[in-house]
């Protein structure tokens, strides 16, 4: 009973708290981040150096006017952000956070809320339900931009999952599961993390991974400059922060399984280097936060950096040119798995 | 009956969209009503006069002094070309001698406006394209702009800084010192922008081959400034009829080579650096001697019309202004807006285009509303 039902309970809440926490941060983050490289300071004055705007945010968010417009379908219109916000937070259920030998008061506690055998397919499979979110959305508003919106986001999300999912494919016959945990080990057995060994997948899984969370410069769907606010246009209140929050959360959600597919999860890096031995300390949890945060700060990076791609050339790009690269590179990597067994 | 199964069996109808005049990319008032074929702009109607002040009635009632403040209120973002265009033209219609060293200070301000005004179009054209960086760099250096503005005029954006027959004051202790620091800071800078843009791939894309005008299109539509020279035109005032202290100027007038969006980007960069030339040039050879000509207390042209136009940072600004010799006020004041002028090529530029590339293109031809609306 302990272990089946209240061990994952605590987990559930303690993963759920963590993820909204850190989606409350990370927008804090980004505006930091992005005012350090345009030479501002962003939120200052909400508590020392604005730690506490995230909180002002929410509860601004809260008291707002939940607006629905008249001509809207009231159903579709509320089920939408639901339909968004669910499928990110779900797949956090099969990413290990760290290994299966951890220690609390001496329980032995696993890193993880469920270790599924289909972990990978699991994910994929969750992530591109919160598109259906994005166009109901948008259909449901009953407005323009929104429509417009919503029909880029459908396009684009279509292909660049093709691409992302063939990437995946290299990893797993790296690896020879579909189990994340299985993926993380067999990365250790192997001595190297797969970016190292499949640099091409992973640059393909992180463009395609911006493509899919809408972010810059693949943000077409929430383009302000051309569609105003994109296919959240007609939300308010909380429902805009139910978008808005699962953005974040498929942001964190697409950084952690770009460290458990790529970087070696919660593996800390040299583990056979002698002088490095210190590393060992840290305990796998932290390595594994460490490198999410890393490729989130690269996620923030790029959006002050680029400008955007435009409707027509992003599909350009995504199947005249990630997605052969990414079969090609599925093909390759068969040959010399072949070639090098044999 | 007939025509019932004439009907195709999908209604294809074109999507109608009104893009402003709230929009955040519209750079103002501006509204465009556009004709969509999915996500490709067939038509595009813009709707202006959301800003009409009566600016050029407005004028007829006012004495020809206090004009000057009210060409401050049209084109806000480059206040000082306006007042220069505004004060020669009647200068031109009372034949009145302005000092030299006036005309040398006249025309550092308004080389220091046309850098401000294009770190303002540069910054708001790259952020309505997705580089949001580049306009937070523009406003820092537009801040140097203003800060020399406000140190000679006490005004940062509606400057009010020239007169009818001179300039309102002399330069303030070291100020020419300070000038020459900016355009070092300036030239610095610029390959900052370059660098987050003109090599940038995303960019490039994003502006070749968008927006395509001939030379012989922006001469008939009646383009002016850097949309013109853009298109291959060498046409710039300060070069073809030189005003203020231009024509002791050496400076080279950049001209593109397609007349799309990129060239349109390179030309204005261009013209960063040969105002910083001018501005140089300027503040190193100007004479000593009075800031102001012989006025009368009381400005009363003769009777009489004159047309008078200058190189504004947004192309040809020209003032035609009739006096009747008799009143204390214009008998017709009338404008030449570069913003209004540049603005007809809207339609010719989005046609074919995706809904992306108009938020680009108004960029490119760098309107600003209270011009276009007066």
């Amino acid at each position: 009973m302990t272990e089946a039902v209240i061990f994952p309970l605590i987990k559930i809440v303690i993963v759920l708290a963590a993820v909204l926490a850190t989606v409350m941060y990370i927008v804090l983050l980004e505006r930091k981040v992005q005012a350090w490289v345009q030479v501002r300071l962003g939120p200052m004055r909400v508590g020392p150096h604005g730690i506490l705007q995230p909180l002002a945010d929410v509860l601004k968010l809260f008291v707002k006017e939940d607006i629905t417009p008249v001509m809207a379908d009231k159903w579709v219109f509320t089920a939408a952000p639901i339909l968004v916000l669910v499928p990110a937070l779900i797949a956090f259920a099969v990413i290990p956070f760290a290994s299966n030998d951890m220690k609390l008061f001496g329980l032995p506690i696993s890193g993880r809320i469920a270790d599924v055998n289909v972990g990978l397919l699991y994910i994929v499979s969750v992530a591109s339900l919160g598109i259906y979110g994005i166009i109901l959305g948008g259909w449901s508003s009953n407005s323009k931009y929104p429509l417009i919106a919503s029909l880029r986001a459908s396009a684009q999300l279509i292909s660049y999952e093709i691409a992302v999912t063939m990437t995946l494919v290299t990893v797993i016959m790296l690896a020879g599961t579909l189990s994340m945990v299985g993926i993380v080990d067999a990365q250790a057995r192997q001595g190297m993390w797969f970016a190292f060994m499949q640099p091409v997948a992973f640059f393909i899984y992180f463009v395609g991974g911006l493509a899919e969370t809408n972010r810059a410069p693949f943000d077409l769907p929430e383009a302000e400059q051309e569609l105003v606010a994109g296919f959240h246009t007609e939300y308010s209140g909380m429902r805009f922060a139910f978008f808005f929050l699962a953005e974040y959360a498929n942001m964190i959600v697409v950084s952690a399984v770009a460290t458990t597919l790529f970087f070696g999860g919660w593996l800390q890096p040299f583990p056979n280097v002698s002088w490095l031995w210190w590393l060992g300390i840290v305990p796998g949890w932290m390595w594994f936060c460490t490198k999410t945060f890393m490729f989130l700060y690269v996620f923030l990076w790029v959006r002050a950096t680029y400008p955007r791609y435009r409707y027509d050339q992003l599909m350009r790009l995504g199947w005249k040119w990630l997605i052969p690269l990414a079969i090609l590179n599925v093909v390759v990597t068969g040959f010399l798995k072949v070639l090098l067994k044999g | 009956m007939q025509r019932e199964t004439a009907r195709p069996m999908f209604d294809t109808d074109e999507l109608v969209i009104n893009m402003g005049p709230q929009h955040p990319s519209t750079h103002g008032v501006l509204r465009l009503v556009l004709k969509l074929d999915g996500e490709k702009v067939v038509d595009c109607d813009a709707v202006i006069g959301y800003l009409h002040r009566g600016v050029e009635k407005l004028c007829e009632s006012r004495d020809w002094t206090q004009i000057v403040l009210i060409t401050d209120r049209m084109d806000y973002c480059a206040a000082a070309t306006n007042n220069l265009g505004y004060v020669e033209t009647v200068e031109k219609l009372m034949s009145l001698e302005v000092p030299r060293r006036a005309l040398y200070i006249r025309t550092i301000l308004s080389e220091l406006q046309r850098v401000a005004s294009h770190l303002l179009w540069l910054g708001t054209h790259a952020a309505d394209i997705g580089a949001l960086t580049v306009l937070l760099y523009g406003l820092r250096e537009r801040e140097l702009v203003l800060d020399l503005f406000e140190e000679y005029c006490g005004a940062r954006l509606t400057y009010n800084c020239m007169r009818i027959g001179g300039q309102p004051a002399d330069l303030p202790e070291g100020w020419d010192k300070r000038v020459l620091r900016f355009c070092e800071i300036q030239e610095q800078k610029l390959p900052e922008y370059e660098q987050l843009l003109t090599s940038n791939r995303i960019w490039m894309e994003r502006t070749t081959n968008v927006g395509v005008i001939s030379a012989a299109d922006a001469i008939g539509i009646g383009l002016c400034g850097p949309p013109l020279r853009a298109s291959g035109v060498a046409r710039d005032v300060r070069k073809d009829e030189p005003y203020a202290a231009y024509a002791e100027m050496d400076f080279d007038i950049p001209i593109g080579v397609k007349g799309d969006t990129y060239d349109r980007y390179l030309v204005r960069l261009e013209e960063f650096r040969q105002s910083l030339r001018i501005i140089r040039q300027a503040v190193e050879g100007l004479p000593e001697g009075p800031i102001m000509g012989k006025v009368s207390r009381m400005i009363k042209p003769p009777a009489g019309e004159t047309y008078h136009a200058i190189e504004a940072p947004k192309g040809e600004i020209g003032y035609f202004i009739a006096s009747d010799g008799k009143s204390v006020s214009p008998y017709r004041f009338r404008v030449r807006p570069p913003s209004f002028c540049n603005l007809q090529a809207l339609r010719q530029l989005v046609r074919g285009h995706l809904i992306a590339d108009v938020v680009a293109l108004i960029g490119t031809i760098d309107i600003v509303l209270g011009e276009v609306d007066r």
